[in-house]
């Protein structure tokens, strides 16, 4: 079993009466990946987590970790497997450490050993005997990572790991999924944000709607993907004119004194040079970082809906 | 030690950590201490209920008597109120995926579970006949008993008998415990489950009074409440005793079977 893949689900789908939270869902991490499901929220990345941990029952398809169905063999599916769906939840009224010791008794092999260490990890030792009620939310995100390191695993599954995190919290984390991806851990983490996703994984999936859309390597999709930039210049409407006789460049607009338009690299050099052969003296030449949004623009052939624009929004 | 055993003992830990079974236990063990407190400032007592006359002749007879008043709502509540918060408080939590999530099966959580509810059931009975006895015993002393045929039995006697019957009142509780731990499960939500298993409690005792449940009484889980009667009888009268036990067999099982199942499949989701 060892050969088999750290997670490959077929067809996989999630029904809450009329709602198909998750609809024909087809992943593949392989060893090493460092994962990410990227998507808005409500997009079925939860669901399908769930799924893979055994805490629902698909409607129909199958998840695999390492070859192991968690429908058809329980817990023994999550040998190997640590995670948490929705952010860690812990005993409010027991320590950080008594939760941990609690559920290295649920593991076999029992990790009691491993407490200790783990704590060193993601450096909660010195607040381990307090009430986990008296924690952070930052706390408590890096109390789950170690009760998910207890169980040595070849996989590690985080939902939205960095979220509600203060800015100091979040790159914290991430260096921490750095830190374990260098300790050829397999990590699977589903995220909203696409430059965490961007930062950290060699791998995506992305999910709208319950649909995966796009699965690969992330660097050649933001290839694939036109890029805005915004340029800053004296006379931003002759620059617009100048931008419209361009090819290559596309969707010209000028908001707020600025310039934006998309185009490709290319285009955008040969841009800057019509520009000085035009005279018109530019302050700034800025690529804009691609949002999910414009990556589902790009994937879906502009279909949209509101509902995305809200999700990316927040 | 068994994955089972395992996950008793912190299930156990867990209850030792909440509030809600020291208001419990807090509760069995006062309730002997009031009714012996007003009987002393009182005359005149709960005569019309089993061994209610002689409470005042040995305190082995407190214990029996607060059964009697505790067996319509006051014992039903308290275990209700562990039994259905055990599986709704771990969903309501989101603690049930955190426990879900490691190497044991859904069985060995439920059963772990259910120990842990049962043996919550089992010590406050006896917490409260220890409590009562103790109480009793030095209000009006440890003398010999009466029993419900009039003969008097030694004080030894008096208190084995009393622990038969604490053992056999456990039985109908621990059916209600079921119910609640099936609500619990079922609702995933601990006050509808509590106060379920609680209207559970009243309903069986309500159909016990009725006139026309006659034919179907001695199986109501209500009358399972006085079998201990059987041990109080010279010679002692096994009846009840083991109508007490099959009766109550069932009322356990099934709840708890239904319980299983569902614990087994559900969907394990935010809410």
């Amino acid at each position: 079993m060892s050969g088999a893949l750290p997670v490959e689900t077929r067809g996989l789908i999630k029904r809450y009466g009329r709602i198909v939270a998750v609809d024909g869902v087809d992943l593949v991490v392989e060893p090493g990946d460092v994962y990410g499901y990227l998507g808005p929220n409500g997009a079925g990345k939860t669901t399908s987590l769930r799924m893979l941990l055994g805490l629902i029952r698909p409607t129909a398809g199958s998840a695999r970790l390492f070859g192991r169905d968690p429908l058809v063999q329980g817990a023994k599916a999550l040998d190997g497997v640590a995670g948490f769906v929705e952010g860690p939840r812990f005993y409010s009224y027991l320590s950080g450490r008594s939760n941990l010791q609690m559920l290295a008794d649920y593991d076999e092999p029992d990790s009691r050993a491993r407490i200790e260490e783990v704590l060193e990890v993601v450096e909660l030792r010195d607040r381990a005997k307090d009430r986990v009620g008296g924690y952070s939310h930052g706390m408590r995100q890096r109390l789950g990572i170690a009760a998910a390191l207890l169980r040595s695993p070849r996989l590690l599954l985080l939902d939205e790991p960095t979220t509600g995190l203060d800015p100091a919290g979040m790159r914290d984390m991430r260096e921490l999924v750095r830190r374990l991806a260098e300790d050829k851990i397999t990590i699977m983490l589903s995220s909203h944000l696409l430059y965490e996703v961007e930062e950290l994984c060699n791998r995506v999936a992305i999910i709208r709607k319950g649909r995966i859309v796009y699965q690969g390597a992330l660097r050649e999709l933001m290839a694939a993907t036109t890029t805005s930039y915004v340029i800053r210049a004296g006379d931003p409407e002759r620059a617009r004119t100048v931008c419209l006789t361009q090819t290559g460049v596309e969707n010209v607009a000028v908001e707020d004194g600025v310039v934006r338009f998309s185009a490709d690299e290319e285009s955008v050099a040969a841009l800057s040079i019509a520009l000085g052969q035009a005279r018109i003296g530019i302050t700034a030449l800025t690529p804009e970082r691609a949002s999910l949004e414009e990556l589902f623009l790009g994937l879906t052939g502009g279909e949209s809906s509101d509902h995305d624009r809200a999700a990316v929004a927040s | 030690m068994t994955a089972v055993a395992r996950i008793y003992r912190w299930e156990l830990a867990k209850l030792l950590a909440q509030k809600r079974t020291y208001l419990g236990l807090g509760a069995a063990a006062i309730v002997p201490v009031i009714f012996v407190v007003v009987l002393l400032l009182q005359t005149g007592g709960p005569n019309d209920v089993p061994l209610g006359r002689y409470i005042r002749d040995t305190g082995l007879a407190v214990p029996f008597v607060v059964l009697f008043f505790m067996s319509i709502w006051g014992f039903p509540l308290i275990t209700a109120l562990v039994a259905g918060d055990i599986v709704a408080a771990e969903h309501h939590n989101g603690t049930l995926k955190t426990i879900l999530t490691r190497s044991r099966e859904r069985g060995e959580v439920f059963a772990g579970k259910v120990l842990a509810a049962a043996t919550y059931t089992m010590i406050i009975v006896f917490a409260m006949g220890l409590v009562g006895v103790v109480a009793g015993s030095i209000a009006w002393g440890f003398h010999p008993l009466t029993s419900l045929s009039g003969t008097k039995v030694s004080a030894g006697h008096g208190l084995a008998l009393l622990l038969a019957s604490l053992a056999i009142y456990t039985l109908p509780l621990a059916g209600i415990a079921a119910f609640g731990l099936l609500l619990s499960t079922v609702t995933q939500n601990s006050a509808a489950s509590v106060v379920g298993a609680l209207m559970w409690a009243l309903l069986m005792q309500l159909l016990g009074v009725l006139p026309g449940t006659e034919s179907f009484r001695p199986y109501l889980l209500g009358t399972q409440f006085e079998a201990w009667h059987g041990f109080l009888r010279v010679p002692a009268d096994w009846a009840p005793v083991v109508r007490a036990v099959w009766v109550c067999a069932l009322y356990i099982l099934l709840p708890l079977s239904a319980a299983y199942l569902v614990f087994l499949r559900r969907d394990v989701a935010g809410e």
